[in-house]
């Protein structure tokens, strides 16, 4: 008894100690780090956790790209570092006509791309033909299909640019023509898809439609950011300055902004306690509790719009059986995942949409229910678990995905009796089995591309090659169909509700919690903002050395 | 000096009968560290194949029993060793594990142990266009990628234990082999071969009977280099979806996820890193006493 | 000597024909393609990227062609990265690999065999006991425990060292110490292995009793004969320490070469996963040549055959 006891008491003292000695504050009054340097010198060192694929805005899709890209180039409009919400950008102003389908947008004059030229409508018009055409197979062309032909032009339907509904008036003068009115157009413009590009640049080191060209190498480089790209060492580190060619240089603060690339979450976080990184894009899954708990300052939790949910297969038995689905989903305790296995301070999840996506927050809700859950698996053929065949359940090796899906195995067998399989793929394994559809249950998530809840719930769609669980419901596409074609918040809104509706009622997924970002942040660094899409702005950011 | 060339000639002339290897039982047991290391062995062998019963009746929880408000806690009177973050008891996890992992460790390095002792042994030996062709093959096995090679495994015969052993047992022998033959082609041109070949013994025997026993130093040591290996190696397998699937674990999954959070909750990693230690430490006794018993030299002691 | 290293140069051609072969066979069957994302692309987006790629040809042409890129030396581009070449990649990572391998093998052989040749020579004594139980730790210390561990202790406590990147000289110790202990501890246990086999030997053990030096005897006759495990296990272990670990180099931020033999077979990375292959093969087989003429050296009754 007494030795168990002393055996206690060493392993409480050495938890202590060492939950001590990995917050103990490193390097005071020792060398000054790199991050001390920074902070005299304004050079913001990032944490970005990869390798960039790329640089080119219409081919690199990433959020790591994204993170870097932000800094490079400027769309019409950006986004507002609070909200997201449009705000000028290369666009000084905007007119919508009264039927919301012509936009006529106003660009600055002073607009410069880093070799110093002007950055004209003309340019616009011609990154948008090169984003559209078919032969460069840009992931994200869809973006700009609710431009007026851009679809058709980027299926090959239609091979004259000419009539797509882009048009340089003049020198700073675009005209956007819409198919149809799209309220969320200058949301989606903050995307990535509609940056500029270089056109010209593009031209000197080869095909407009090779995404192989060389020309996002520092030595080539061409943006119109507030900043421009000076080096790009693989896996070692990418090297941004501020741009005196910007419109608006006087107002940048930062001299220069390093990502480091190293995708260890673990690594990076070394990183940040040596004083090597102001921030680190995402603290290791094993650690957010910790610097919650005891270094609330050098963390913010922010929510994100990114849902983790469960896929179900329905075609196949037992989970064509909607009953059954309901029974899975109402038999979790999702409060008890997020706050006890994944513990990133986490929202449950009820419904599909995060809430206050651009103002819309779902109605539907799934219920927690374990004596219905249990009642409705009986009705399904199923009492008390019995005869209940063999399901498996899918996932990435990955982060917490395991732990979730081993909480949500017990939690099954403990209220429904039921034993639920955990297989676990290779990530592109995994994709591929998902793209056949054929699972029984697949772990899966999805993170906003801009602030509207078509970009949850377009997802589910019959023709969505997103949807993956072969669910098909006329009256929820109609749904979407209708909100994709009105101009009308309010009525947008009832439909997403109505469709959100169908969607918690059918159950093809299984939600279970809305993300934060845990990002870790020096006190030195400010003008930082958190948003639900974690888009950085590099603009509004400097570093007070008298805050650390 | 001629004692070289005499004596392994006389060992030789006396065949080794069943009293060779009760001979060389009765040595082993005479080696207090081999047996020391045997009886760890068994000890945990034993204990982790009666997990089941233990867990039931001694420790009180299953390896996949959870408290998810209990959480990560140290090692406590409750929990012995202490639980991981989803409030599972370490040490039933742990007992679980070495089923596994004892099995992964032991079994796949004797079938990768075999492998390469022969087929080095072979290629050592025959010399000429058979160790030419034999050795640039294990050059190819080696350049393969492995990863590519686990995960075309998994797609096309599913998961499976004894794919395990085959994927680990594919990459574990190729230095084995390249060991065993080097060795075979130093000891083939010395005298008691050349002995033996005057003799007109068989070459089969020649390989079996007087080099094989010369080679066990060497063997023994890589062999007990390997085990560790292995069963980390199962670690990746899991992760790549080949190995042991939750809730089971292996000690190199625990070790893998313990030192994730070994700043945090360090008794995840302390626990199952001394249970391989001291697996592979008897391993290493018994491995040298083993070498000891078998030693032709030291037979005639 | 040099008909023997001239018949193991041309002997290399077919292997390297084999490997690249079933490596792009192998790569072909593997489920998930370089274009595969969590987000689905369209399928018209997919063909063209294909298409860009050559991918959209059938198999075989696919194969003669990567095999006619692969004679030119042209390894071809990237799909993970598309802006850059496979050449290119290599080029850029191998150098820091190069170094950190060299580095890494000094401490392993400076180490291991120390620590083994003392342990053989001083059998059953602390001499040997203690460096023997430390390579067993050693061995049951992954890479991935030692690294966080020495950062730990090293970078974050003592602040001696940065926690990770590569940038100045002393970003060399750190990972050079993680990735050389481990396998310093096989050199380590394979040296005492083999020595006491020889030592055992009579020959040595009445030079011994006729009371000849200790160094002189362990230098003269033991290393030949007894390092013959060091070095047969060195062929392949120095081409994989020269070529870069996944593991150190993730865990210590490094720009390296072994990286890419992990993430590209993740990433379907055709073009990469052949270039890396290849690559190392051919280190595995001029490290094995070398091992092998080693072992002739070693034995001067062995010759070349």
């Amino acid at each position: 008894m007494s030795r168990s006891t002393g055996l206690r008491k060493v392993t409480v003292a050495m938890l202590g100690l060492s939950a001590l000695a990995t917050f103990l504050p490193c390097g005071c009054g020792k060398r000054e780090t790199l991050v001390d340097i920074g902070d005299r010198t304004q050079e913001y060192r990032v944490g970005n956790s990869d390798e960039p694929s790329d640089l080119d805005p219409q081919t690199a899709i990433g959020e790591i790209e994204h993170y870097i890209m932000v800094s490079l180039f400027e769309g019409l409009v950006i986004g507002d570092p609070k909200d997201v919400s449009p705000k000028p950008g290369v666009a000084e102003r905007w007119d919508i006509s009264a039927d919301g389908k012509t936009y006529t947008f106003h660009l600055r004059n002073n607009a410069r791309w880093s070799n110093g030229e002007p950055v004209t409508a003309r340019d616009f018009v011609e990154s948008y033909h090169r984003m559209l055409t078919p032969s460069l197979g840009a992931q994200y062309s869809y973006m700009l299909y609710p431009v007026t032909n851009a679809e058709t032009f980027n299926t090959g339907k239609i091979t004259n640019f000419d009539e797509v509904g882009f048009k340089a008036l003049n020198d700073l003068t675009l005209e956007v023509k819409l198919h149809s009115a799209a309220p969320y157009l200058l949301s989606m413009m903050i995307h990535d898809s509609w940056f500029p590009v270089p056109v010209s640049t593009i031209k000197k080191y080869g095909a407009i439609d090779d995404r192989s060209n060389p020309w996002t190498r520092p030595e080539h480089f061409v943006g119109n950011g507030p900043f421009t790209l000076k080096e790009w060492r693989m896996h070692s580190h990418i090297l941004v300055e501020r741009s005196s060619n910007y419109w608006d240089a006087a107002n940048v603060r930062l001299n220069k902004i390093y990502f480091d690339p190293e995708e260890s979450f673990d690594t990076q976080e070394r990183m940040f306690r040596s004083g090597e990184l102001h921030t680190v894009r995402q603290a290791p899954p094993s650690k957010v509790a910790f610097y919650l708990k005891y270094k609330p300052d050098l963390i913010n939790d922010y929510p994100q719009a990114t849902t983790e949910f469960y896929k179900f297969n329905v075609t196949r038995p037992p989970l064509n059986d909607k009953r059954v689905r309901e029974a899975l989903a109402m038999s979790i305790d999702r409060r008890a995942i997020t706050e006890t296995v994944s513990r990133a301070g986490e929202l449950p999840a009820f419904c599909l949409t995060p809430p206050d996506m651009a103002g819309y927050t779902a109605r539907a809700h799934v219920r927690e229910d374990i004596p219905e859950a249990r009642r409705l698996l009986a009705e399904a053929g199923y009492p008390d678990g019995k005869n209940f065949p063999r399901v498996e359940l899918l996932y990435n090796t990955l982060q917490n995905h395991k732990a979730v899906a081993e909480a949500l195995q017990q939690m099954w067998k403990i209220n429904l009796n039921i034993d639920i399989i955990l297989h676990n793929e290779e990530w592109k394994v995994y994709l591929d089995t998902m793209r056949r559809v054929d699972y029984a249950m697949a772990r899966s998530a999805w993170g906003a591309d801009y602030m509207d809840p078509s970009t949850f719930l377009d997802v589910f769609t019959t023709d969505s090659g997103n949807n993956e669980t072969g669910w098909s419901n006329a009256e929820y596409d109609r749904l979407c169909a209708v909100a994709a074609n009105t101009g009308d918040k309010a009525a947008r809104y009832a439909a997403f509700q109505k469709a959100e509706a169908i969607l918690m009622d059918e159950m093809p997924i299984l939600p279970i919690f809305f993300y934060t970002r845990p990002r870790l942040l020096r006190p030195s660094v400010k003008g930082w903002y958190p948003n639900l899409l974690d888009q950085p702005n590099f603009k509004s950011i400097y570093l007070d050395p008298k805050a650390e | 000096m001629p004692e070289t060339t005499l004596q392994p000639v006389e060992a030789i002339e006396t065949e080794p009968s069943s009293s060779f290897w009760m001979d060389a039982w009765h040595r082993l047991w005479k080696n207090k560290l081999a047996v020391f290391g045997l009886a760890i062995v068994a000890i945990l062998s034993a204990l982790c194949f009666s997990e089941p019963f233990l867990c039931r009746h001694v420790i009180g929880f299953t390896y996949e029993q959870q408290n998810l408000v209990l959480g990560p806690a140290p090692p406590s009177r409750l929990h012995w060793l202490g639980t991981d973050p989803l409030g599972r008891d370490l040490l039933a996890r742990l007992l679980y594990g070495g089923r596994i992992s004892l099995m992964v460790g032991i079994l796949a390095t004797a079938v990768s142990l075999t492998i390469g002792v022969l087929y080095g042994a072979i290629a050592g030996f025959a010399g000429g266009k058979l160790d030419m062709v034999l050795m640039r093959c294990v050059d190819i096995l080696y350049a393969l990628p492995f990863t590519i090679f686990v995960i075309l495994l998994m797609v096309f015969f599913g998961q499976n234990i004894i794919l395990l052993f085959v994927a680990i047992g594919a990459v574990e022998w190729l230095t084995m082999a390249r060991i065993v033959r080097g060795q075979v082609m130093s000891l083939k041109h010395q005298e008691f071969v050349e002995a033996a070949r005057a003799l007109g013994l068989r070459r089969r025997r020649i390989l079996l009977r007087h080099i094989l026993p010369n080679l066990l130093g060497p063997i023994i040591v890589y062999a007990t280099l390997t085990v560790p290996e292995v069963m980390l190696l199962e670690a990746f397998l899991s992760f790549l979806g080949l190995g042991v699937q939750p809730p089971q674990s292996s000690w190199g999954v625990l070790i893998k996820e313990g030192a994730e959070m070994m700043e945090e909750y360090p008794w995840l990693l302390i626990y199952p890193a001394v249970a391989m230690a001291l697996t592979l430490f008897a391993l290493n006794f018994l491995g040298d006493g083993l070498r000891d018993a078998l030693d032709v030299r030291a037979s005639k002691d | 000597m040099l008909r023997f290293i001239a018949r193991r140069v041309l002997e290399t051609i077919p292997v390297l024909f084999i490997i690249a072969t079933v490596t792009f066979f192998m790569m072909r069957l593997a489920p998930g393609g370089p274009f595969d994302t969590d987000k689905q692309v369209s399928k018209e987006v997919r063909a063209h990227m294909e298409a860009h790629y050559g991918l959209d040809k059938p198999l075989f042409e696919q194969y003669l062609l990567q095999m006619k890129h692969l004679l030119q030396g042209d390894l071809g581009p990237s799909f993970k990265y598309p802006s850059r070449t496979v050449n290119e990649i290599i080029a850029d990572a191998f150098p820091v690999s190069l170094e950190l391998g060299v580095e890494s093998l000094a401490v392993a052989l400076v180490l291991g065999l120390l620590a083994g040749m003392i342990a053989s020579f001083r059998q059953n004594s602390a001499w040997d006991h203690i460096p023997m139980a430390l390579a067993m730790i050693g061995l049951c210390v992954p890479t991935f425990v030692m690294g966080p561990l020495l950062i730990s202790a090293f970078a974050l406590h003592l602040d001696w060292f940065d926690a990770a990147g590569w940038f100045l000289p002393r970003d060399r110790v750190l990972p050079a110490l993680t990735l050389g202990a481990f396998y310093a501890a096989y050199v380590a246990r394979l040296a005492r292995g083999g020595l006491l086999e020889i030592l055992n030997q009579d020959f040595i053990r009445t030079a011994r009793a006729k009371g000849a030096g200790g160094a002189r005897i362990l230098l003269k006759h033991a290393l030949r004969g007894g390092l013959l495990p060091v070095v047969s296990f060195l062929g392949p272990a120095a081409a994989g320490l020269l070529t870069g670990s996944f593991v150190v180099e993730t865990i210590f931020g490094i720009p390296g070469l072994g990286r890419y033999f992990v993430t590209a077979a993740f990433n379907r990375d055709y073009f990469m996963v052949m270039g890396a292959v290849l690559f190392y093969a051919v280190f595995v087989i001029v490290f094995n040549l070398l091992a092998d003429i080693a072992l002739v050296w070693m034995n001067p009754r062995l010759r070349f055959e």
